[in-house]
């Protein structure tokens, strides 16, 4: 066991854990956040996506010591009030039907928004295709995005 | 006792709605019989005999509650049944909040979310709900303006008179109203003045869905609260001989080590659970424990060893369910004839949200919080096994994290009870992924034995289909062995019944400690890939153009579905190369299939093209559904997408195979799923119709299989009879 100190959404706190436990239980059982999803426990279907110094990682296969005193964003500090424009566009086109995969799909899609303001298709298919959505929202998925590039392209 | 239960139920009702002063609360009232059914107020639902069903309250700040009585796993009742109770209500879904209700059988009717049934099971009790309010409340409206109620309308949460333009907000008029009796007769609007169903509005989970704020099974916590896993027979049904757990107490964390039963179609199935202050010490104190199984009492099959005797049972006579004419003796002197086998295999739920409960067992009550399909079942399961009377057994939802049919089975809180009351705290049960995908039960795969006869003027003379496969219905123990399986139909068009003039559906059971439930769509999720195969294999027999084919054996409800889907999907002008570079030596091939699930009616067509290289590419899937009446066409188009890509991953991508008695696919590595990059094109059209609504969560999933490997079919010649096979493996 060690004393662990993680920066989640620009909040310290300081857990006791054994430093081998995935990045993805310390922030759902130990900070208690449960925005971030367990899906697969073996980096297959995105559902644990945090960023990590603003990139995506997998949570679940990150000991969490590895993220210790740097940034990790959850999907609750994106934005609570649903401000984030990829939020925003989610809403729009009425993405989620069991929502259990779509933190992890809008931490990946706000992270590719980041690099690519204006993703093609293909980079849209790199970036996506790691995450596993069993309601099958990938149209929406897709149109969500273009949709958050031009709400960002507005501003 | 029945007293007590229905004043119990009240007030927890009062209690989650939280309601402000007076209110008028209406329910639906059954008779014993359960024929006849009434408007109730809850005052008087606690006095009399009746039993009440879906509740709505309006307080006296005019807010609306709705209690939704199922789950909500993604397909939509969170939104449809607060926007049907609107309309009727002439409120704004702003106006409305909504609760989930706990598992009560005796209050709610059947909680059981499956068969698409949410809104085709209750749709009209709560169009009568919501008009029976709007009746009561303009009626008290007139009385304090001493005008006729006729005189009168109600719009967006006020009463409206025509005449002077007086307005009453409904919390000003609710406690006088809540005194009425509710009308024995309602009028209920016509479709054409709908302003609310019929509409594609936002769903109301979604914002809470994008922010995480969404409270999922795995999601809720109790104070004090331990986490759970267990390490379940990796053969199906072993026992627990001994087990060792000196490395596994250990592990900082764990805090108890302990054998579990679960309750699996009233077997009990057998596992070790350890306890742990979090998930992770859990799952590694399960590491490093060591179990010993007694596996000597069943068979350890493999897939190969269970296909080859499905494959001998269809050759045997089948348990026949549903027969005209005489098939053998029509396909025996037949001229032009077709004899074909088609597989399916076994697939496994895994809903993204693995199964997880949360129990706490005090000494005089069980509460259960998790992702449930079925909280009357559980209700009555722990009921039984606890021996505690329904008010002490209070089985609460949560989000979903999907369903598909797994989480209306109650193994799963069963076992989250049994170790609550063994350790005396509240746990959470957590299922790995491997666990998820590997315990079961499965979807069952099957083999179909198809024979048919085409006539001289190119109809279909007899359709026979032998199906061996588990039967779902056979797993309890006592279960009549020699039943039919009334489901050998499920897919199949009612309508070919009136104009086929001999058929013959059965089924030779299959014999396995294989567990297996429904999965989206049920039976129709394997049948339809047979029977939409074989029409189509008839049709090239009688040389006919596919959709002609089947629209001359149908009526006329089918035939306007088939004209639609004709003209979307530009039918008759489909050519080769249509829209494909010149130069390319692609093709491009097109299929069909339609079918019936649920009382919902969908037609597919798939137009796939090849590459350089033969990997085929689906272009575009059109889909035509009938569902009859509907509330919410993007939640239906959602459905619609959602069912096509889960048909698309069992056809192309993934099964569950066995080896040794044991389930291969472990996790998403080799259950492999459809992804974004595989997703073809969608277009989606709804028929307008007044006929009673369909199921829509489920329906449009079995087309799509034999559409597509029809369309394979017109673009190779090659007949794809064996599921799951490979888009880049086509010759
Ligand atoms: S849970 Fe981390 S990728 Fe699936
Ligand atoms: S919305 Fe259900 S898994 Fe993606």
């Amino acid at each position: 066991m060690a004393t662990i100190t993680l920066k989640l959404n620009n909040k310290s706190h300081t857990i006791d854990a054994d430093p081998k436990m995935p990045l993805l239980w310390a922030i759902r059982d130990l900070v208690g956040l449960t925005g971030t999803k367990y899906g697969c426990g073996i980096a297959q279907c995105g559902a644990c996506t945090v960023h990590l110094e603003g990139k995506p990682v997998r949570s679940c296969s990150i000991p969490v010591l590895v993220a210790a005193n740097k940034n990790v964003t959850t999907i609750e500090g994106l934005s609570s009030e649903n401000s984030d424009v990829v939020q925003r566009a989610w809403i729009l086109e009425q993405v989620p039907q069991c929502g259990y995969c779509q933190s992890g799909q809008i931490m990946a899609a706000s992270a590719l928004l980041k690099s690519k303001p204006n993703p093609s298709d293909k980079d849209i298919d790199m970036a996506m295709q790691g995450h596993i959505c069993r309601c099958g929202t990938y149209p929406r998925i897709r149109k969500a995005i273009k949709k958050a590039a031009q709400l960002m392209a507005q501003k | 006792m029945e007293t007590t239960d229905r004043n119990l139920s009240r007030r927890n009702f009062i209690k989650i709605s939280g309601l402000t002063g007076t209110a008028l609360t209406l329910g639906i009232g059954f008779s014993a019989s359960g024929k006849d059914m009434a408007i109730v107020r809850a005052s008087s639902a606690e006095t009399t005999s009746i039993e009440v069903n879906a509740w709505i309250s309006i307080d006296t700040q005019g807010k609306v509650t709705i209690v939704n009585h199922r789950s909500e796993m993604g397909q939509g009742s969170f939104q449809s049944v607060p926007q049907m109770i609107a309309e009727e209500l002439e409120v704004s879904l702003d106006q409305v909040n909504i609760v989930f209700a706990p598992g009560n059988g005796r209050k709610y009717g059947s909680q059981v979310t499956g068969g698409s049934s949410t809104i085709r099971g209750s749709y009209q009790k709560l169009l009568r709900l919501g008009a029976s309010a709007r009746h009561m409340l303009v009626e008290t409206a007139a009385k304090r303006w001493g005008v006729a109620a006729g005189d009168c309308y109600a719009e967006n949460g006020e009463v409206i008179h025509k005449a002077s333009g007086k307005k009453l907000n409904y919390g000003d008029l609710v406690a006088e109203a809540a005194k009425l009796e509710p009308p024995k007769e309602v009028t209920l609007k016509n479709p054409k003045d709908y302003k609310i169903i019929r509409k594609p509005l936002p769903r109301k989970d979604t914002p809470i869905k994008v922010n995480g704020k969404a409270i999922f099974g795995l999601d809720f916590k109790l104070p004090g609260m331990l986490f759970a896993v267990v390490e379940r027979s990796p053969r199906f049904q072993g026992k627990v001989v001994k087990f060792d757990d000196s490395e596994t107490r250990k592990v900082p964390g764990v805090k108890f080590v302990l054998k579990v039963n679960r309750d699996e179609f009233d077997n009990m199935r057998e596992g070790v659970a350890v306890v742990a202050t979090n998930t992770w010490a859990a799952i590694q104190g399960r590491k490093v424990l060591k179990v010993d199984w007694d596996d000597s009492a069943f068979l350890h099959h493999n897939s190969e060893e269970l296909y080859a005797k499905m494959r001998e049972l269809v050759k045997g006579d089948p348990i026949s369910f549903r027969t005209m004419g005489n098939t053998a003796k029509t396909f025996a002197k037949a001229e032009k004839k077709v004899e074909a086998t088609y597989e399916t295999p076994y697939e496994s739920h895994s809903c993204m949200e693995p199964l997880n409960c949360v129990a706490n067992v005090t000494d005089d009550k069980c509460e259960i919080w998790g992702p449930i399909q079925g909280p009357d079942w559980i209700q009555q399961n722990i009921c039984g096994h606890l021996k505690l009377p329904p008010e002490k057994v209070i089985v609460n939802m949560t989000f979903l994290g999907g369903g598909f049919g797994r989480k209306a089975f109650t193994d799963y809180p069963y076992e989250a009870v049994m170790i609550s009351k063994e350790i005396k705290a509240p746990v959470q049960v957590v299922w790995t992924r491997e666990d998820d995908m590997t315990i079961g039960p499965f979807r069952p795969g099957m083999v179909y034995q198809c024979k048919g006869v085409v006539t001289e003027g190119g109809r279909i003379g007899s359709f026979e289909t032998k199906i061996s496969g588990q039967n779902m219905d056979l797993q309890n123990p006592g279960a009549d062995k020699s039943a039919y399986n009334s489901s050998d139909t499920e897919g199949f068009l009612e309508g070919y019944f009136n104009s086929i003039p001999h058929y013959s559906f059965g089924d030779s059971p299959l014999d396995s400690p294989v567990p297996v439930m429904w999965w989206r769509s049920v039976y129709a999720s394997t049948n339809a890939f047979a029977f939409e195969s074989f029409l189509d294999e008839l049709a090239v027999k009688a040389e006919k153009d596919p959709l002609d084919f089947r629209r001359q054996h149908l009526g006329e409800r089918y035939q306007l579905l088939i004209d639609k889907l004709e003209t979307v999907s530009n039918w008759k002008a489909r050519k080769r190369n249509e829209g494909l570079p010149a130069e390319a030596s692609a093709k491009v091939g097109y299929g069909v299939a339609i079918t019936e699930c649920f009382s919902s009616i969908v037609g597919e067509v798939v137009k796939v093209s090849k590459d350089s290289e033969g990997k085929i590419k689906i272009e575009k899937v059109w889909a035509v559904m009938d569902c009859g009446w509907y509330v919410n066409p993007d939640i239906i188009k959602a459905q619609i997408e959602g069912s096509i890509i889960m048909a698309l991953g069992a056809a192309t991508k993934h099964e569950t195979t066995f080896n040794d008695g044991k389930a291969v696919e472990r996790n998403f590595d080799s259950y492999k799923m459809p992804r974004i990059q595989d997703t073809p094109e969608i277009e989606v059209h709804i028929m307008d119709n007044e006929e009673k609504a369909g199921g829509v969560g489920e329906p449009a999933l079995p087309p799509f299989t034999p559409a597509l490997t029809n369309a394979i079919f017109d673009l190779t010649g090659k007949r794809i009879r064996k599921l799951p096979f490979s888009l880049d493996a086509i010759e």
